[in-house]
């Protein structure tokens, strides 16, 4: 699809990054003059960024299929001899999908945490970084370089850095937004270095310049970018082998937790490699490895979500695992990139609807955030009940949910790759999906049912912006107010018909296709492998509600199993880090501190303790006789009179 | 005699007056001993104008005596003044410019 | 004497009366002259070094002579042995005759290393020298057909006129240095002969006090000498004589001596006290 100029409404499309700048600005420079209706312009200002999205997906529809791909050129920003990179807008399908989902869902968050941080003194501070966000990561998806592109990408972890670590005065909270960071720029610097490839290849980082230069630039270079903007992606997107930042992550305030690090962000990576599928498609081995990459996470995150006690850090390996399924969807090409967005705008409703209810529990809980002190809370929090339990219902992909939807075609397409890697590959996708079922299971039912752990043991808080109390005391949990239950149950439809929406009749891959390329063997909505799942489905809610249903939860967490207690331990990712890279760096800081203080130092201060050793001694030569000075001038002059002779005779 | 022997007999005489003008403390001694190093000096010259048959030698030890002699009375008046000061005449106690 | 005549005048017109006698003088002047700085270096007493110098310049002197350089030699006798080195024993006597200096080295390692460098300078030196072609004596150019003297003034007086200027120069300023150094600054007014007789008359002594030995009553060298306080002095009396009276026995008789005169002092005191205020009373 060749892409045309921007016309009509389409040009004022650097609106949708104006807003949430704007917003911004104002509230992070205005200072605390804002603070009485700062809130109210962020909320403002991200529906008007989603307003113009409609107003431009509807535009973007009005055009023939092949017409969908429209560049605005807003300035120059490096026009550098030999180097041109400009601030462009690029509205196609693919990104009008993710503004849609970043200022609709962006939205319903802002809505939502005007209720959920009205306590907080520093209110005004969070919108003014969440627009922040907005606008970063639209950037992100807008740009039509690499180089914006990895503008937005550096502005969306910034985002999450500030957010990570909105409370600072919790260290818990700074440790996590620095360890976020970290682990995004090891990711960045991938992304950094396949720009520069790009350059040094194509002579140019703009979409059609790089995607038409890979074309005739044979697979070796296909090959090396691939893998570099998979690093790239890792790291965003917590995945392998840059997960260990994801839970540590969830010390944000929920609303944080939910935007960024369910629903857009950690989904960036996706988008990335997405958007670079006429890359990927030059080297077959680079999508193997997004495809193992999204396998292994899948299963990963699934069996970390499984150990958790801590609801939102369950939630959090769930989000892992389900991004590790868009991994897995983008790893196999053109059969998997329109179902790994479809799943991707999907699960953007879901859990984040999963999210803003677990943020809803924690409210009424006096922010505790540990299953094992719920319980039996289906009575007191309905609404809350009845959208968390409708996108329950969507992520463990029962019929007629979004998840069913959704997730089977990844997993056909898995299965259909064909021979040992279809096996492999088809197999970890429905081991997945059963081991989703059960820990989501697991959540619900220590959440919502049995006992009401909280009257007979009590909570001790600590989520929030306030410290844990040293005694356990009883709350009194209550339905939250209607703004924020509006947002969750606009979310629960979404999460009740986005997915068929999206995939019956082909809808989506349709709208997709000129983008990502044409499924190539599209299929109905049945299928054995997603049969199969579903049948896993099942006996895994049976299963979980053996070990949480039937036997009363205990309040205190039992020793576990070996797997339970690797899972607990993040599967000793955290260990590993550690131990591989944390602790050779150190030793080589160490090392590097002792050369420069020994060896260093030791050559400074060596010299200068010989010339002050040294002149300590030779000073005494001078011991103020003049007769031994008269002695020095004999011996010298003899000395002088020797060697004359030895060099004239 | 060759005017060698007179030059040798001039060089041990010179060592001998050095080695003094370094052994002895008293200041008039260290004088004397130079004195003795310039004599050693004009039968040197002495000798060497024999050698090469021309005064020129003879001239040199001449203005060396008048030099010498004006030395010697300006060097003992300093004795003097130094000694009235410190009612020393030993070299060594001017020893206070040292390390 | 002749022979030292035309020894004088032998090295400088080419006529050596005879060889031998060259070397044998040579040979004695050279030992006794090596021996004398030895010596000089080597001696305690200042004195001592002064004329262990003195008979080094002697020799030398008549070096200077076997060589042809009469005029020299008597310089070196007039000026340096006889002014230079008479006011070296000058200032020793001023200074330096009660100093006996110590033979103990005080820094370490000078008088060994002195002596290696002495011998180190003298083996290097007549290596060198003996390296050199020295030869023998020369003939002497037909310029100084004259006799030493008058060459020597014509070389003075035309080729190193300008040195000879300027060791004039150098004479003159030695002078004024010797004089200024010597000077002492007056702190005290200079008395005239009008202050003198002021004082004098106001003391009420106008008359100088009687030298000593006007009121003498004994004069004998064993007898000692009484100090204005009435007691002796001990040391007034020669060493020597006290000691013959230790030999002789009677050893305590200048005790006694001193015990008598004593007495007749306090006695004559006390009676011109008498007659002296008997005067004034009668007066």
């Amino acid at each position: 699809m060749t892409t045309l100029a921007a016309t009509g409404v389409l040009r004022a499309s650097w609106l949708l990054l104006a807003f949430p700048v704007f917003g911004a600005a104002v509230l992070l420079l205005g200072g605390r003059r804002t603070d009485k209706w700062g809130h109210l312009l962020g909320v403002l200002m991200s529906l008007a960024s989603f307003v113009y999205g409609v107003i431009a997906f509807f535009t973007l529809l009005s055009y023939p299929a092949s017409e969908r791909s429209r560049d605005l050129h807003m300035y120059s920003w490096i026009p550098v001899n030999g180097f041109q990179a400009n601030m462009g807008i690029l509205l196609d399908p693919l990104s009008i999908c993710f503004v849609l989902l970043i200022t609709g869902v962006g939205s319903l968050i802002l809505i939502y945490s005007v209720g959920y941080m009205a306590h907080d003194t520093d209110r005004r501070r969070f919108f003014g970084y969440l627009n922040l966000f907005i606008a970063a990561m639209l950037l992100l998806v807008l740009s039509d370089n690499y180089l914006g592109l990895y503008a937005g990408w550096e502005g969306v972890g910034l985002a999450s850095y500030l957010l990570i670590g909105f409370w600072q005065f919790k260290p818990t909270a700074a440790v996590a937004a620095k360890k976020a960071f970290i682990a995004n720029r090891v990711g960045d610097a991938g992304l950094s270095v396949a720009i520069m490839l790009m350059f040094a290849e194509f002579g140019t980082v703009n979409f059609t310049g790089v995607f038409a230069g890979v074309k005739s630039s044979g697979s070796g270079v296909g090959l090396a970018l691939g893998l570099l903007l998979l690093l790239g992606a890792c790291g965003k997107s917590a995945q392998i082998p840059l997960q260990s930042w994801l839970l540590d992550a969830m010390e944000g305030p929920t609303p944080v937790s939910a935007l960024i690090h369910a629903a857009t962000m950690v989904t960036a990576g996706v988008y990335l490699m997405v958007r670079s599928n006429p890359i990927l498609a030059q080297s077959a081995d680079a999508r193997m490895a997004v495809a193992i990459v999204g396998a292994v996470t899948l299963l990963f995150g699934a069996i970390i979500a499984c150990g958790k006690d801590d609801i939102k850090k369950s939630l959090a390996g769930s989000t892992m695992s389900q991004i590790g399924y868009m991994m897995l969807g983008a790893g196999l090409g053109p059969a998997g990139y329109a179902f790994a967005i479809a799943h991707l705008l999907a699960h953007g409703f879901f859990k984040a609807g999963l999210f803003l209810g677990a943020g809803s529990v924690m409210h009424g809980m006096d922010d505790e955030v540990d299953m094992r002190r719920y319980g039996g809370l289906w009575r007191i929090l309905p609404i809350t009940f009845v959208t968390f339990g409708l996108a329950y219902l969507a992520i463990i992909g029962i019929p007629p949910f979004s998840g069913f939807f959704t997730k089977d075609p990844i997993i056909d397409a898995a299965w259909e790759s064909g021979g040992t890697q279809g096996w492999l590959l088809g197999g970890a996708a429905i081991i997945g999906a059963g081991i989703t079922a059960f820990y989501m299971t697991r959540m619900m039912l220590m959440t919502y049912f049995g006992a009401r752990r909280w009257e007979t043991e009590g909570v001790l808080g600590g989520a929030g912006a306030h410290p844990a109390t040293p005694e356990p005391h009883v709350p009194h949990p209550h339905e939250s107010s209607p703004v924020m239950t509006w947002p969750m149950i606009v979310l629960a439809i979404g999460s009740v018909g986005a997915g068929g929406f999206l995939i019956i009749n082909n809808r989506l891959d349709g709208f997709l296709a000129p983008v990502v390329g044409a499924v190539p063997a599209p299929h109905g909505l049945w299928s054995w492998p997603g049969g199969i799942a579903l049948v896993l489905v099942v006996l895994a809610m049976g299963v979980a509600w053996t070990m949480y249903g039937r036997v009363p939860v205990p309040a205190v967490a039992p020793r576990g199993s070996v797997l339970t207690r690797a899972a607990r331990a993040d599967l000793y990712g955290d260990a590993f880090n550690e131990s591989v890279l944390m602790r050779p760096g150190q030793w080589l800081t160490r090392l590097s501190v002792y050369f420069d203080s020994r060896g260093v130092d030791g050559v400074v201060n060596g010299l200068a303790a010989t010339v002050g050793g040294s002149s300590g001694r030779l000073r005494k030569v001078q011991n103020g006789f003049v007769r031994s000075y008269a002695l020095s001038m004999l011996i010298g002059a003899v000395l002088l009179v020797f060697g004359l002779l030895v060099v004239r005779l | 005699m060759s005017p060698a022997a007179y030059v040798f007999l001039a060089v041990i005489l010179f060592a001998i007056g050095g080695v003094g003008v370094l052994i002895r403390r008293n200041a008039i001694l260290i004088f004397m001993s130079v004195e003795l190093m310039l004599n050693a000096c004009n039968l040197a010259f002495v000798a060497f104008s024999r050698m090469w048959g021309n005064l020129d030698g003879q001239v040199v030890a001449f203005f060396v005596m008048v030099v010498a002699a004006a030395e010697v009375v300006v060097g003992l008046a300093i004795l003097m003044a130094v000694y009235r000061a410190h009612k020393s005449a030993s070299v060594d106690d001017a020893n206070l410019l040292k390390y | 004497m002749t022979h030292l005549f035309i020894l004088a005048n032998g090295g400088a017109n080419g006529t050596n009366l005879d060889p031998i006698y060259d070397e044998v003088l040579f040979w004695i002047l050279a030992i006794l002259a090596v021996c004398a700085a030895l010596a000089m270096i080597l001696v305690r007493q200042a004195v001592h070094c002064a004329l262990m110098l003195a008979v080094v310049m002697l020799s030398l002197a008549v070096m200077y002579a076997m060589q042809g350089a009469p005029f020299l030699a008597f310089v070196q006798v007039i000026v340096y042995t006889g002014a230079v080195l008479m006011l070296f024993l000058f200032v020793i006597m001023l200074i330096g005759i009660s100093n006996r200096e110590s033979l103990k080295e005080t820094i370490s390692g000078q008088r060994l290393w002195a002596g290696l460098g002495g011998f180190g300078l003298v083996v290097l030196l007549i290596v060198g020298v003996g390296h050199a072609a020295l030869g023998t004596a020369a003939p002497t150019t037909s310029a100084n057909n004259t006799n030493n003297l008058t060459g020597l003034a014509q070389l003075i007086f035309t080729t190193y006129v300008f040195p000879f200027e300027i060791t004039s120069a150098l004479l003159i300023t030695a002078a004024l240095g010797a004089m200024v150094l010597a000077h002492r600054e007056r702190t005290t007014p200079k008395l005239t002969q009008r202050d003198v007789a002021r004082a004098k008359i106001a003391s009420g002594q106008v008359a100088p006090e009687p030298p000593p030995g006007v009121y003498a009553l004994h004069n004998a060298v064993d007898m000692p000498a009484m100090l204005p306080d009435g007691t002796t002095a001990a040391r007034s009396v020669s060493r020597a004589v006290a000691q013959r009276d230790v030999d002789l026995g009677r050893g305590d008789r200048q005790v006694q001596i001193t015990a008598d005169l004593e007495a007749e002092e306090r006695i004559e005191t006390e009676r011109q006290l008498e007659a002296g205020a008997a005067g004034r009373d009668e007066a």
